[in-house]
């Protein structure tokens, strides 16, 4: 039985305008980075600044997405769920600019060079991959895909998530490494190993009970 | 802080100096913190006076020289010069200084000296990030002795004609014109002479990634990004293509001799 603190967080979660309040809340580093760069506020160096800021922002949304099904778990608010494929779809998004603004600011859209690029370096490489992978996850993400696929396939598809998160953060830990700085990177993989592990503890814990009733979508 | 042109051949390019707020927001100094910003917020607690280089090593004449002098011991010129760093971007800098090398006449280098070594200030009560595991600290470059006698070579004290901004290295430091920037340390306390190949602060760091000499070549690139170009702080507009990174930064012409038969894929 939920508590009324709970129950009244639910009627929020379920309330019609949270949806476009959270797709208004995405959006709004895109905004703010758009009216900094028209505005000359991003300092000495706006090519960098945003290109950084686009992949810190895909890592944000890749550990929002990833923190839904914990959250509603340990929370016992499923409500949440309703906010999981706009959140993995702004993932995409943030990782499709930022992928853009590498291509337009490091390498002039020359796409021999960018392919030469990708081929050399694995830090590229691996932030490519991680972007590849997102890309079939973005383009299954609505209903019709869902009941084409079936559930079942769906999940597996999806669960290729998990892979994404290790790549995200390989790169992050590579475009680091050089420069032996780590601390942000530590605090990414922190979280992402903790929603990880989350997930890994559960399903190796002896629960035949829960395995019973738990749907089969939505993990 | 006023120079004098310079006399020396390559010392003064006429592109279009990078703007002072640019030059002096945009830093990388790890003492203060990993970001471009941050030693523009945290280096004011440096304190620049008294200050005094130690010399030592192979060398005739060792001792502590104070600012003062050092200040004196030459006459100041202003050299404007193309920095590139080696993360891909690039600065025109008004230095204020002299070439290194009246310094090393003055203290007059043993003939067993090979090498010139110099150490960055590592004052764990004023530099926040001494003492965090992401560089083995005291910061330490150095040159071969030929490079550290190339007139190019300069011994900074200011720059725009001013004295050096703390963030920028304040009170003297090196600026070596055809290297990465890290090659040019800031805050100089030591200057020492040595036999051996000096064990510097990037190279042990990440030898793979940055080597001893870190001349700038555009034809060896950097394990993880290429150096084949460079973008031009505050000049390149947003969309505009990175400019072309040249041979020693541009000045072959003066440096190239120094490296003759020398493999610089080898020796990167």
């Amino acid at each position: 039985m939920a508590a009324p603190a709970a129950r009244g967080r639910r009627a929020l979660l379920l309330h019609p305008a949270a949806k476009p309040v959270l797709f208004i809340a995405a959006l709004l580093p895109f905004a703010w980075l758009f009216y900094a760069a028209l505005t000359d506020q991003l300092g000495a160096n706006p090519q960098e600044y945003l290109i950084r800021s686009l992949g810190d922002w895909t890592l944000r949304f890749l550990c929002l997405t990833l923190a839904v099904t914990p959250l509603r778990t340990i929370a016992n608010q499923p409500a949440l769920l309703r906010f999981r494929r706009m959140l993995g779809l702004f993932t995409y998004f943030y990782a499709c600019l930022h992928l853009l603004g590498y291509a337009w600011f490091d390498m002039g859209l020359e796409f021999d060079e960018i392919a030469r690029d990708i081929a050399k370096r694995p830090f590229i490489l691996v932030g490519f991959a991680g972007w590849l992978l997102l890309t079939p996850l973005a383009a299954t993400s609505f209903n019709r895909a869902i009941r084409a696929l079936g559930a079942a396939r769906w999940q597996l598809l999806h669960r290729l998530v998990y892979a994404i998160a290790g790549l995200a953060i390989l790169h992050f830990f590579w475009m680091r490494a050089g420069k032996n700085n780590f601390t942000e990177v530590a605090v990414y993989a922190a979280i992402l190993g903790v929603l990880l592990g989350w997930r890994a503890w559960r399903r190796l814990r002896p629960a035949p009970r829960a395995a019973a009733v738990r749907p089969a979508a939505g993990r | 802080l006023a120079g004098q042109k310079s006399s020396v051949a390559g010392a003064v390019t006429m592109e279009k100096v990078t703007e002072y707020k640019d030059a002096s927001s945009y830093n990388n100094y790890y003492e203060f913190g990993t970001d471009k910003g941050d030693p523009a917020h945290n280096a004011h607690t440096l304190k620049t006076t008294p200050w005094t280089v130690e010399v030592d090593g192979l060398v005739k004449k060792p001792g502590k020289y104070a600012l003062d002098d050092l200040l004196k011991l030459g006459a100041q010129e202003e050299r404007i010069y193309r920095l590139r760093c080696v993360e891909g971007w690039s600065m025109v800098i008004p230095w204020v200084g002299y070439s290194l090398a009246q310094l090393l006449e003055k203290v007059e280098p043993q003939p067993g000296a090979k090498f010139v070594e110099f150490h960055t200030l590592a004052d764990p009560k004023t530099m926040p990030f001494v003492g965090s595991r992401v560089l083995d600290w005291p910061y330490v470059e150095g040159l071969r002795m030929d490079e550290a006698l190339h007139p190019l070579t300069l011994l900074a004290f200011g720059m725009y004609g001013e004295v050096l901004p703390n963030q920028n290295g304040a009170p003297v430091r090196l600026v070596v014109p055809w290297k990465y920037g890290f090659k040019s340390a800031k805050s100089l306390v030591r200057v020492r002479f040595t036999d051996k190949e000096p064990k510097t602060a990037w190279n042990k760091a990440a030898a793979n990634e940055y080597g001893f000499y870190s001349n700038v070549n555009p034809n060896v690139d950097h394990p993880r990004w290429s150096q084949a170009t460079e973008r031009r702080i505050g000049e390149d507009g947003l969309f505009a293509k990175k400019r072309k990174t040249l041979m020693f930064n541009g000045y072959e012409a003066q440096v190239g001799q120094l490296y003759a038969g020398m493999d610089l894929k080898k020796n990167y």
